[in-house]
């Protein structure tokens, strides 16, 4: 395995090398109960011994029936039935829902709703890297650093139950502006979050990211190389850990993402800190520094955040959407998220399909994580951060 | 602090304690409950919360375990799809007994927002699975999860398990002697036809 891996750093290819003697294979199941699998996949591993050869996911254990719910319910019931998607990073699924609907219904949306939605959704993506990273440190066997992030999560969660009244599940977005008034401390209160998350973050750089066993742990496994990547359709970190420097946030900027000043951190190979461009530790990374880059944009939005005018005015008594198609797109925690929606004139949608980032994520599991240990398997799964409610719908 | 105080004073309190031999076991019993790590959907986000250091569910005496046959109850966190609801109920009869279940959220107990078009929903877990508490919610707050614990161990400590015995020694009996008249049947069936 040792030589196997020292070459792949220098052509970035993965070889297979099952073990020279042809040994009875094996089948395991993992899941869909394993705590290590995020949530209920189920995965059929096929083993050589402790090296895996083949893998089947199985999914289907949340399929909560998304699309028949948006058949059913006009287009500001939906809202909640979004929410559940990705439920780590509800806000971020929020905004290409309702954009969309903005979009065909042809409502115009004032810029201070825009730079709140707009910070709304970076709280939010701190609050999922946050869970992403200690859940990525669990895999690995790390408790500590869970019940230091999530100190700096609650906060998070904190500050967007006083803007929406929900701890995880926001329902806040809806055509026209969001539901409720900004509070008078909301400013304050994200100053506060942002120095408490940096500090956080390099606590955790010394207690987790460059922690000798960690890296020894996630470094140069589950290598995934810049053209699978791209054949796959792999976006967010992901695509970025492996040195694809594609955010939809830049490269077609949504909202307000044009007036903030901010950087995408992307791994690309030859500069990387440790290990290889588009293994574990990588992908990791990447969202150790997205971090740092939704705190950046944070601190603009608050200088950009207009005091007066009203986040609630702009909403449509009632909604009118003429028929008609649109995708909208925007990039959630975990990548690309788009929704296509299908309008016939009346008041529920016709259609309502997502391009769920996590099911186009778990994709590449199969053709990454074969030649590895089972132990990797796990780590290569948990650097992938999928969430089942999305991949499932 | 009744007992503690007892005991710091053992000779004008005779360092003595009356109880009920019953209350000795369920006091141990009701404060150390070990349960199922195991997530299903996004209420499942929120244990975890309960479960790190905000609210730090180990305080209550609950440690996660990752097998069923060292829990000691279940939490049902999230919706229970068809497809998972067999499992569940495999998962919750390995736990040996006394085992316990609680069902977090709005769609553990009745289906929640999936309750009218979800096809593929089930309609509370209690039609798979006996319930003991359930949490109200979607998703519940970790606070009422807390309570939730506190329910269970108060209906824990309120287990009558003498009582319980002598009736599962007579279940038992009858068991047996059932099994007993079955088998005799069968060997002289047998019998017949040799
Ligand atoms: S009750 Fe609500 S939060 Fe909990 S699993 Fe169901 S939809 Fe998710």
């Amino acid at each position: 395995m040792e030589n196997n891996l020292e070459n792949t750093t220098n052509n970035n290819k993965i070889n297979i090398e099952y073990s020279q003697f042809d040994s009875e294979r094996m089948r395991l199941n993992a899941g869909p109960q394993h705590p290590s699998t995020h949530g209920v996949l189920r995965l059929e591993v096929e083993l050589d011994g402790e090296i895996v050869t083949d893998i089947i996911p199985h999914l289907g254990y949340l399929h909560r029936c998304f699309e028949k719910h948006c058949e059913n319910s006009n287009y500001n019931q939906i809202v909640p039935f979004v929410d559940r998607l990705d439920y780590v990073s509800a806000i971020n699924n929020e905004f290409p829902y309702v954009m969309a609907v903005e979009k065909l219904a042809g409502i115009e949306v004032s810029e201070k709703v825009q730079i709140l939605r707009a910070m709304c959704a970076e709280i939010n993506r701190i609050a999922n890297h946050l869970l992403a990273i200690s859940a990525f440190g669990l895999d690995s066997g790390a408790f500590t650093p869970l019940l230091f992030l999530f100190r700096e999560r609650e906060f998070a969660l904190g500050i967007l139950e006083k803007l929406s009244g929900a701890r995880l599940l926001y329902n806040y977005f809806c055509p026209g502006g969001v539901r409720y008034e900004i509070y008078s401390d909301f400013k304050k209160d994200v100053k506060v979050f942002i120095d408490s998350v940096r500090l956080a973050m390099k606590e955790m750089e010394d207690l987790l990211i460059f922690n000798d066993i960690f890296i020894k742990r996630t470094e140069k496994i589950g290598l995934l190389p810049k053209e699978v990547a791209i054949n796959f359709a792999c976006s967010g970190p992901v695509a970025r850990g492996s040195g694809i420097n594609f955010d939809i946030r830049k490269s077609a900027p949504y909202s307000s993402y044009d007036k903030f000043d901010f950087d995408i951190p992307v791994v690309e190979p030859g500069k990387e800190v440790v290990g290889v461009s588009g293994d574990c530790w990588s992908r990791n990374w990447v969202r150790v520094k997205e971090i740092e880059e939704s705190c950046k944009i944070l601190e603009q939005g608050i200088t950009l955040l207009p005091d007066e005018g009203s986040v609630t005015d702009g909403i449509p008594k009632k909604l009118k959407v003429p028929a008609g198609e649109v995708y909208c797109k925007a990039e959630n925690t975990k990548g690309e998220l788009g929704f296509y929606l299908v309008s016939n004139g009346s008041d529920k949608p016709e259609r309502v399909r997502a391009r769920a980032t996590s099911f186009v994520n778990l994709a590449i599991l199969p053709s990454i994580s074969k030649g590895y240990m089972f132990a990797d398997l796990i780590m290569i799964l948990g650097s992938i951060d999928i969430v089942l409610g999305e991949v499932d719908r | 602090m009744g007992l503690l105080n007892a005991l710091d004073n053992p000779i004008n309190a005779d360092g003595i304690i009356l109880g009920k031999v019953e209350d000795l076991f369920n006091w141990g019993r009701a404060k150390s409950n070990w349960f199922l790590q195991f997530g299903l959907a996004c209420c499942a986000i929120e244990f975890m919360a309960v479960n790190a250091s905000h609210f730090d569910l180990m305080r209550f005496g609950n440690i996660p375990r990752s097998s069923p046959r060292q829990a000691d109850y279940i939490v049902i966190s999230g919706t229970v799809t068809l497809k998972m609801a067999e499992r569940i109920k495999i998962l919750f009869e390995q736990i040996p007994e006394p085992r316990y279940a609680i069902s977090m959220g709005s769609c553990a107990n009745s289906g929640g927002p999936y309750w009218q078009h979800g096809y593929n929903v089930l309609k509370g877990i209690d039609r798979v699975i006996p319930i003991d508490v359930y949490i109200p919610g979607c998703p519940p707050r970790p606070e009422a999860f807390e309570q939730a614990v506190l329910k269970l161990q108060e209906k824990i400590s309120m287990e009558e398990i003498f009582k319980k015995r002598e009736r599962v020694a007579q279940e038992d009996k009858m068991l047996e002697s059932m099994l007993k008249a079955e088998e005799n049947n069968f060997i002289e069936n047998v019998n017949k036809h040799i």
